[in-house]
């Protein structure tokens, strides 16, 4: 099989044949990064740059390590003490990054749409890293590869994301990408953080959590940003926890074997309380390893394969 | 010979005989089993290698390690290549570090394929060295590259190709040579 992208933009236009080819080879990549030498040579004398608009840490680093263990140069621009300080628009960022012939750029921005701009712009790869409250594709890949690999599949899998939907790009990819793959997803939260229309992307809206959480096989939990309590949101972060905070409780009604998610950084005791977080059930230290064996595939994919030309045609 | 018509140049038996013979060699050449470990590189030398350490424990009642190579991150051509070879996992849960390590194949013919397993052992660990079984040895060598135990030595013209089935990948075991399309 050909992975014909010249870019990886979002879940929301990758087919399941795609996805299938990202999770498989995501897998041998894995045991890559359990060996003593963590190197292998593919893409040697490829260039990744990492141009992160946002802050980050995980998934900044794992770009470089999954570029660095595949032989490629990496190189990170931090926008804090870039020259876009200095008023420089992203084309001309872009346009300069192309002229050091970088090969891939991993951006993260709070536009929606930025990554696809760029990738307009460029003849270099673009991998979305995050864009403002619409995708950020690589978190859900590596969920998906961790139900994967912990469930055996998506087929009938019932799978709640529990938080806060409207400014998650987490969950936005995650729907996408699992209901493609047949899984049964499900939205738990407040009314005030669930977007009304979002049962057109085919899932159920529950606002009570013993309902939505019930028999379920995956929990979700999305970080939940403290700056919205200040617009309003919801009225306190006890209020929150008390309701939607995934405990030992409210962990009694899913699945005896679920599995809990958590795309970090966690507020500790807020959406997540420390013995669940911490607990059996949790694989949230696995996501990060799992990360960055997809964002390896993921690269490799997008660099090997014949000429840069004729696919992006 | 028309195009695409096949010939039989090894049978089940003589497949069997083979690696038989090859079990005994590197018997002899190492000294029995000391250090010694097999790898086979994905797909068909992964059979040939466990069957060789089937053979060895057969004659020598011991068993040795028996690993699975892929050599697709260390292939010389992935940028030239129009499609993804898929990637699939190296299982070598051992140590490889001053062993013997004999690597097995089912076709030498350019060395590329050796050339990169090579490579990929070298980052596993430091073999005491490296000795290479080939099923076919069909020459037309691009690299200083040479099997140290060969099934069968079978001269051909780059223009045809070696087809070796395994029961294990195949159903049937047997080599048949064939003129490719030009």
């Amino acid at each position: 099989m050909k992975f014909k992208r010249k870019d990886v933009l979002g879940l929301e236009d990758l087919t399941v044949e795609e996805i299938n080819l990202i999770l498989d080879t995501a897998e041998p990549m894995k045991e890559i990064m359990t060996r003593d030498i963590k190197k292998v040579p593919t893409l040697r004398g490829r260039s990744v740059i990492t141009l992160f608009y946002e802050p980050s840490t995980r998934t900044r680093s794992s770009f470089e390590l999954a570029a660095k263990y595949l032989g490629a140069d990496t190189s990170s621009i931090a926008i804090a003490t870039s020259s876009v300080q200095k008023g420089e628009s992203l084309r001309d960022t872009a346009k300069t990054l192309e002229a050091m012939a970088a090969d891939v750029i991993i951006i993260r921005h709070s536009a929606a749409g930025a990554p696809h701009l760029l990738a307009r712009w460029v003849s270099a790869r673009v991998i979305n890293a995050g864009d403002g409250a619409h995708e950020h594709p690589t978190q859900a890949l590596l969920d998906m590869f961790t139900i994967r690999e912990k469930k055996g599949g998506f087929q009938g899998l019932k799978v709640a994301i529990l938080g806060d939907i409207t400014h998650s790009r987490v969950a936005r990819s995650n729907i996408w990408g699992l209901t493609k793959m047949g899984a049964e997803v499900r939205v738990v939260g407040p009314a005030t953080l669930i977007p009304p229309d979002i049962e057109r992307l085919g899932v159920k809206v529950y606002y009570d959590w013993e309902e939505g959480l019930k028999d379920v096989d995956v929990i979700n939990v999305l970080r939940i940003q403290l700056e919205r309590q200040k617009k309003g949101l919801f009225p306190s972060i006890r209020e929150y926890t008390k309701l939607y905070g995934l405990d030992q409780q409210k962990l009694q009604v899913a699945k005896p074997d679920v599995l809990v998610l958590h795309p970090g950084p966690v507020n500790r005791g807020i959406e997540i309380s420390p013995d669940v977080q911490d607990g059996p059930h949790a694989a949230i230290n696995e996501q990060v390893t799992n990360g960055v064996a997809v964002r390896m595939a993921l690269l490799y994919l997008l660099m090997t394969g014949g000429e840069k030309d004729e696919i992006s045609a | 010979m028309s195009p695409r018509e096949k010939v039989q140049i090894m049978d089940q038996e003589g497949i069997r005989r083979a690696l038989t013979r090859i079990a005994h060699e590197i018997l002899e050449k190492n000294a029995g089993t000391e250090d010694l470990v097999l790898i086979g590189i994905r797909r068909r030398g992964v059979p040939l290698a466990s069957r060789l350490s089937e053979k060895i424990k057969e004659i020598e009642g011991t068993s040795i390690p028996l690993g699975i190579l892929d050599i697709t991150l260390y292939r010389d051509d992935l940028s030239q290549l129009d499609y993804h070879p898929l990637v699939r996992k190296t299982e070598v849960p051992f140590s490889i570090t001053g062993k013997k390590v004999v690597l097995v194949d089912d076709v030498l013919y350019t060395g590329r394929t050796v050339r990169a397993a090579m490579d990929a052992l070298m980052d596993l660990g430091r073999p005491k060295l490296i000795q290479l079984a080939v099923l076919i040895d069909r020459g037309h060598r691009e690299l200083p590259i040479r099997a140290d135990f060969v099934g069968k030595n079978v001269p051909t013209s780059r223009k045809e190709q070696i087809n070796v089935s395994l029961v294990e990948i195949d159903g049937e075991d047997k080599v048949t040579i064939v003129e490719k399309d030009t």
